[in-house]
């Protein structure tokens, strides 16, 4: 059908679109372990003002989803940051990610300042996003939302230090699925008909060791004199093949083994459409065909890396066969040292009390630095702050901020930030005791059996970087490495989220015919029992039958005429 | 919402300006309500029926999909992201294109009957078709509800009482209820409001079998009665001419079981009821020759902004945070301890020194 468009122009002005660009980028790093790690970054830019009301109200997209538009200008957010994971990222083999995610759905939202009910806002945020990404977020309430006082400063533009705008919640035991990813796809400008999206496939992308896909929204500078900001949307989509799932145990891996498809054009929207490959283990690790002279380097994570570019807007990356597959092939095996490390567990026997144990490992040889430790813990593990030790090489390590909010049954969950200075090379330890709540017999869920989770701990650090970071934030870096702003050069900012923890509350038995029995005899017997003899019970005296030797006696004596015995 | 131009719709002229509107007018839930692995197979029924529904051209905008219980990506699937009706996975069912409206601990009974969000937005000339599967109360000796989640229950008097409801307030014109469960026919004994079909997989006293089970994955794939629903589904296209006889004859001669049809409510003669009617997509199309005036989106003007420069913010500021002092929100008045223990030291000073002490003081 042809639509026959029509330009306003009033009074001879000519009315420019908005500017809105989309760049999408997909990293592939092989790791030590033999397996691969494929990052998929999509970027919309629009240059816009979503908060304006009246004549100047956004109402025409081209590139940036409406969906998304519409709930940014309808909620006044400032940023919005969700993910949806399935899987925990193993640091110790792995390394960092780029983007780091907790298990489950994670969504934490600064809102604009001149929002007067952060609450009521951060409802129906909650309730309309979980219709837009086909998720429970409606379980979002605030029994889990907490407000960080330190973590989670925003990462894009804005003065807004003011925590009462922030909101923060976790869902650890959300599941990812077809039905997540197909709206998320949906938000691309390209579908997922043209570009580097062809190669999700939900068959291969979660039959893997880590699946995790996020939407990031934030205001950003333009340039670099930043005289101005933009909007952008990133869309990110982190996933782990394992070589013994889904690599039949062989450490070989192409485009076509890990998604079931090729590449065969970039996205006609997109202004730049890149493959990036990870080879500064090239040779010693694995080889890479086809090659090409195209290299980048970048400085990501604190570490100098190389990486073979292939760009997909120039015909001649697809060759003849109009098919680009990359092939990687491992020779060698090497261990991996994070710099910075965290896991967490519970100790403890039986369903009364138990103790949760943080441990943060700094690798580093020599230097110590600050991590900002953040747990929320739900309300029914009732948490005993004086007994909170922070131990560091067996000895005690004062934090240097704490802010602890206690939680209200019923109405907010436990809150609590410490700042703690790791010493070098060394293992710290946060251990405090909880005690097991009881809930009413409607608060669990339908298999209470399974256990109730409590959300990941975010570790927050700044790591010394072994190589000078640059501070200019121009628009040609690669996506992986601008997303989180630099601001001094020796140091990289990086958030490690630990695993989340299942525990056993004191279940009672929910089984019928145990409960009917029980309580149906127990009440007819005590209560009607009772009763019914109380009515209708009445005593006589029964004489029982005397005895052989007394019968004998009453018998003689009534021959006799004498009273008988009693 | 794509819209799809289908035959129905009788539209190929491609000189057409103007919008053009389709209207759908099936509603169809398709609720799925137990958990557990070994309910596989009621997430394939309802997943196959929700298939079906969308391949005759209903949009994922007017169907409500509940499932209790996540399949496909469960640890114990030996191919996630997928969820098979036939037996050596030849028949994907979940496919790559699926919306779930309601999941996990979301469906329960009040979901069902009066959902608080993403709602069916139905009107009086709506034809709306109900899939149920799940457990009855059969082990358990009764019949009549249907268990929820393992942990609540529908009746069917509920049921009816919620059909009534929606009769008096116009949100229906026609409904086809099926259900696949044991006894199934138990479930729509009540039903009193005009035009409403219903199916059932099996008489009261009777159970549902399931049909096939799936060496590699471990369960039961399918229910009998959907299984030969699935089947004649496929064979219906959008221009079928199939009618609700056929539909109710589907299963009963193949199975063991006798399925039910209660069709006395029901207006019209069963006879002349197209399957298309619940299964499939009417659109109505109005076409207009008139032009559209798109105006451009207004560039918003950048003498607007605030020349400040704009910086981003220290993601970990150290000294920042240990001099953050803890904000005190509200005063509260001093705790009863405090107030007793100033009063006991006042009392004690007065009584040691006597009241005349009193006018040095204040």
């Amino acid at each position: 059908a042809a639509f026959l468009l029509n330009d306003g122009t009033k009074n001879g002005e000519t009315f420019a679109p908005a500017k809105d660009q989309f760049q999408e980028e997909l990293v592939i790093r092989p790791l030590h372990s033999g397996d691969i790690y494929a990052s998929f970054q999509f970027r919309t830019l629009w240059d816009t003002d979503f908060l304006q009301e009246g004549q100047k109200k956004v109402s025409h997209y081209r590139l940036f989803p409406k969906s998304l538009g519409q709930v940014l200008s309808k909620f006044s957010v400032q940023e919005l940051h969700i993910s949806f994971t399935q899987g925990f990222w193993r640091t110790m083999q792995w390394g960092q990610p780029f983007i780091p995610s907790p298990p489950g759905a994670e969504l934490w939202v600064w809102f604009h300042d001149t929002v007067s009910d952060v609450d009521g806002n951060w409802k129906e945020l909650t309730n309309v996003l979980s219709g837009i990404f086909c998720a429970s977020l409606n379980f979002i309430d605030m029994t889990n939302t907490v407000q960080p006082s330190a973590s989670f400063k925003p990462l894009g533009l804005g003065n807004a230090t003011d925590h009462r705008f922030l909101r923060y919640a976790t869902l650890p035991r959300e599941i990812v699925c077809t039905e997540n990813l197909t709206p998320w796809k949906k938000l691309l400008p390209c579908g997922s008909k043209a570009g580097l999206a062809v190669l999700m496939k939900s068959e291969k992308l979660f039959h893997s060791s880590f699946h995790s896909q996020a939407v990031h929204i934030r205001p950003i500078c333009q340039d670099e004199q930043c005289t101005s900001k933009a909007w952008e949307l990133r869309q990110t989509l982190n996933v782990v093949f394992d070589h013994y799932t889904s690599g039949q145990g062989k450490k070989e891996w192409s485009l076509f083994k890990m998604f079931s498809r090729t590449l065969t054009e970039a996205c006609p929207l997109a202004s730049s459409s890149k493959v990036y490959v990870d080879i500064t283990d090239n040779p010693e690790l694995f080889e890479l065909s086809p090659a090409t002279p195209l290299l980048s380097q970048a400085v990501v994570l604190g570490d100098r890396r190389t990486y073979s570019v292939y760009d997909l807007t120039r015909a001649e990356t697809f060759g003849q066969l109009r098919s680009f597959n990359l092939l990687l092939r491992w020779k060698g095996d090497n261990m991996l040292r994070p710099l910075l490390h965290a896991e967490r567990y519970v100790a403890g026997f039986g369903l009364q009390t138990g103790e949760i144990h943080t441990v943060i490992y700094n690798n580093h040889p020599y230097r110590a630095f600050p991590v900002l430790l953040m747990d929320s813990v739900p309300w029914y593990l009732q948490l005993y702050i004086h007994t909170l030790t922070v131990t560091s090489k067996s000895r005690d390590n004062k934090p240097s901020y704490i802010h602890y909010q206690p939680a209200k049954d019923r109405h907010r969950p436990h809150l609590l930030e410490m700042l703690i200075q790791l010493p070098p090379h060394s293992m710290t330890e946060v251990t405090v005791q909880f005690e097991r709540a009881l809930l009413k017999w409607t608060e669990y869920t339908p298999d209470p059996n399974h256990g109730f989770y409590v959300g990941s701990s975010v570790v927050s650090a700044l790591v010394p970087s072994m190589v000078a970071m640059s501070t200019n934030f121009t628009q040609d870096q690669p996506l992986f490495s601008s997303f989180v702003p630099v601001k001094e050069e020796s140091s990289y900012f990086v958030r490690v989220y630990t695993e989340p923890l299942l525990v056993n509350l004191p279940t009672p038995d929910f089984s019928m015919p145990y409960n009917v029995i029980c309580l149906t005899c127990t009440v007819v017997a005590v209560g009607y029992g009772s009763f019914y003899n109380l009515l209708t019970r009445t005593f006589q005296v029964d004489e029982p039958s005397p005895p052989l030797a007394k019968r004998l006696a009453n018998f003689i004596r009534r021959i006799r005429g004498v009273p008988l015995l009693a | 919402m794509a819209f799809s131009l289908d035959t129905n719709c009788g539209l190929l002229n491609h000189n057409i300006i103007g919008p053009i509107y389709c209207t759908s007018t099936i509603f169809p839930p398709d609720i799925l309500i137990t958990q557990f692995w070994f309910n596989y197979r009621h997430v394939a029924n309802t997943l196959s029926v929700y298939r079906s529904v969308k391949r005759l051209g209903i949009p994922d905008s007017h169907i409500v999909l509940m499932l209790a219980d996540d399949m496909a990506c469960n640890y114990r699937n030996p191919k996630p992201a997928t969820v098979f009706s036939h037996k050596n996975m030849e028949f994907n069912v979940y496919g790559d294109d699926v919306e779930v409206d309601y999941r996990g601990y979301e469906v329960t009974v009040e979901n069902f009957l009066t959902p608080r969000s993403k709602r069916l937005l139905s009107d009086d000339r709506s034809n709306i078709l109900i899939y149920l599967t799940g457990q009855t109360g059969n082990s358990h000796g009764g019949n009549g509800f249907l268990k929820f989640q393992d942990s609540e229950e529908i009746s069917n008097m509920e049921l009816a009482d919620a059909f009534e409801q929606m009769w008096q307030k116009r949100r229906y014109n026609e409904l086809l209820f099926i259900i696949d469960t044991c006894q199934g026919a138990s479930m729509y004994e009540r039903f009193y409001s005009p035009n409403l079909m219903a199916l059932a997989s099996s008489q009261v006293g009777e159970d549902s079998l399931s049909h096939q089970p799936d060496l590699a994955i471990g369960v039961h794939l399918m229910d009998k009665y959907t299984f030969y629903l699935l089947e004649f589904l496929e064979e219906v296209h959008p221009a079928s001419q199939a009618n609700m006889n056929d539909l109710v004859s589907v299963c009963a001669h193949r199975v063991s079981v006798s399925p039910g049809h209660h069709t006395d409510l029901f207006q019209r003669n069963p006879g002349s009821v197209l399957i298309t009617d619940f299964f499939g997509s009417v659109r109505k199309v109005e076409i207009t020759k008139d032009t559209i005036n798109l105006t451009s989106s207004v560039k918003s003007g950048s003498g607007d902004m605030q020349i400040e420069s704009l910086t981003y913010v220290d993601q970990l500021p150290v000294a920042e945070i240990i001099h953050q002092k803890p904000k005190q929100k509200d005063w509260h008045p001093p705790d009863g301890f405090i107030l007793g223990l100033w009063t006991l030291i006042l009392l004690v000073f007065f009584q040691t020194y006597g009241i005349k002490h009193l006018k040095h003081i204040f």
